[in-house]
């Protein structure tokens, strides 16, 4: 365990005085030497402007930056890097889809299903869609049990009218990774088109986005051990091909006239002004680490964790723990309460004792409404965190509960 | 100095002038969603002065107590100078060592108050970062 610990430079910082115990990683995973050093590198030694500089530096950048465009195809089973679009993040890659596809193939009337677990990236867009065309929003919401509704998911998208299913793969704030390959099979049976948003189960399971038919896939970077500012968009090229292109500017054209312009070829038609190139080096390097240690791996180590996380959390009866309480098919992250504590001040009281970790809602404010709860706790774990640290955690909470009685 | 000190969480656990305000009366609410801090105040104003104060919260330790210690505070001032009252000065008068996160916290109370008294006067309400 100290050997993959001592590959994340972080986990040896200290909060007043006591080690870090990181549990926020549903928010941003923690960086790997590995994918430190090759920013580093890449700074130090290959950089400059991509694509059109025709001189010997700008062409070693520009292999750099394509090549982890080629390690994104592969580790997602595309059918080739055309099909990878950058962007800045998983919420730039949902408006992507939104604001060109949405908006040029969309029209007034027509509806557009999501659910109420979704981040708030993934019901902004299509609203601000509605303002702007006139498109009609549906919610598939959570049964007893905390999943999400399979049955009233089918008779929704069954509706007259739906032409747009986007869902996340797993819930940010509660954990669960949702069973939605029927919902996506009926959809494209109807000709409904799929967009999933798997930022949350990027660094945690395999996807394979022809095995899983849909048409778009988003997620980011940094939430599978790479930096910020690194999104990824999938679609199918023919897909790509029929959508209006995004932003204007350099590298999204072929030519520029006074009056008209013409479009670059896939994948950069989306991909306007100078890109993040130096982030996009190192999360290649983050692709390569990841797939040396791994996934199935990591997965086998979170389910370790999410099983004694939540067998620990459960034996606190002060605790009120949100979502399906199961450790198959669930994110090694968990949303919870202390009943006679607000989510703040517990998120509060654990960063001064060196916990960190995200108290509110998580940006789902609608599934906060839904559960009828301000705010929630959430817990949630990476393959470099230990059983120790879970212990340290429920000794904390135990003495923040004994604070507040 | 601990922001959770043993006076705070009595001022959480019972807040003083907690409840609802009979007729006559003026009131507000204010949320706080980042964390999901719900206040709702009613003011009985006499004079220029706040008469009478009570509030309803459904929020953390740290907005309660904010909110308790600012009611007994009020109860009695003159409009103006409640109008003067800054996120600084709060702070002085609540002795609170509050770090930048929880500011809005701090605030909830005296802003729903504030923008209670500025709806009366018809005056433009205030934002967060009117008070900092």
């Amino acid at each position: 365990m100290n050997k993959i610990r001592s590959l994340f430079p972080i986990l040896e910082t200290k909060i007043n005085d006591r080690p870090l115990v990181y549990f926020d990683n549903a928010a941003t995973t923690q960086k790997p030497q590995v994918m430190i050093d090759a920013l580093v590198d890449f700074y130090q030694k290959h950089n400059s402007n991509i694509h059109r500089g025709l001189n010997p530096l700008a062409d070693r950048a520009t292999e750099m930056h394509e090549a982890t465009r080629e390690k994104v195809a592969k580790f997602i089973n595309a059918k080739n890097k055309k099909e990878i679009v950058f962007t800045r993040n998983t919420t730039e890659s949902i408006n992507l889809v939104a604001k060109t596809y949405g908006q040029h193939f969309l029209k007034a009337g027509d509806k557009v299903v999501l659910s109420i677990l979704e981040h708030h990236s993934n019901i902004v867009p299509w609203l601000q869609l509605k303002k702007e065309i006139g498109i009609e929003l549906v919610f598939i919401t959570l049964d007893p049990e905390g999943n999400l509704d399979l049955k009233q998911a089918k008779e929704l998208i069954s509706q007259a009218g739906v032409k747009f299913l986007s869902l996340q793969m797993a819930s940010n704030t509660l954990g669960n990774v949702h069973e939605i390959s029927d919902l996506i099979k009926l959809a494209q049976s109807k000709g409904i088109k799929v967009l999933l948003d798997a930022a949350q189960v990027i660094a945690h399971q395999k996807i394979d986005v022809q095995n899983l038919g849909a048409n778009f896939v988003a997620f980011s970077a940094h939430k599978m051990f790479g930096p910020t500012g690194v999104g990824v968009l999938y679609a199918g090229e023919e897909l790509l091909k029929e959508m209006p292109e995004f932003l204007g500017g350099g590298d999204m054209i072929a030519d520029v006239f006074l009056d008209h312009f013409t479009l670059n070829e896939l994948p950069h038609k989306f991909e306007a002004g100078t890109p993040n190139i130096a982030d996009v080096v190192a999360y290649g390097a983050t692709i390569d680490f990841v797939n040396d240690f791994g996934l199935d791996q990591i997965a086998k180590i979170e389910k370790e964790l999410t099983e004694y996380l939540l067998q620990q959390l459960q034996n606190l009866d002060f605790v009120e723990i949100y979502g399906p309480q199961i450790v198959e098919n669930h994110l090694s992250s968990l949303a919870f309460n202390l009943k006679n504590v607000h989510a703040h001040d517990v998120g509060d009281l654990l960063g001064e004792a060196g916990i960190i970790l995200r108290a509110g809602q998580h940006c789902t404010q609608p599934l906060h409404d839904f559960l009828q709860v301000p705010a929630t706790v959430r817990a949630s774990l990476a393959f470099y965190n230990t059983k120790e640290e879970i212990d340290i955690f429920i000794r904390e909470l135990e003495k923040i509960n004994q604070k507040f009685i | 100095m601990d922001l959770y000190a043993q006076n705070i969480i009595e001022h959480y656990k019972q807040p003083r002038n907690h409840g609802r305000l009979a007729e006559p009366k003026i009131s507000g609410k204010q949320m706080n969603r980042s964390c999901g801090d719900q206040l709702a105040v009613d003011l009985r104003i006499k004079d220029d002065q706040i008469e009478d104060l009570k509030f309803e919260a459904n929020g953390c330790a740290i907005s309660v107590a904010a909110m308790s210690i600012l009611s007994e505070k009020l109860i009695g001032q003159n409009i103006t100078e409640v109008l003067a009252i800054n996120y600084q000065s709060l702070l002085d008068m609540l002795g609170l060592p509050v770090g930048e996160r929880r500011y809005k916290c701090v605030l909830l109370g005296l802003i729903t108050v504030q923008n209670i008294i500025l709806a009366e006067q018809k005056n433009p309400l205030r934002t967060w970062d009117d008070l900092m």
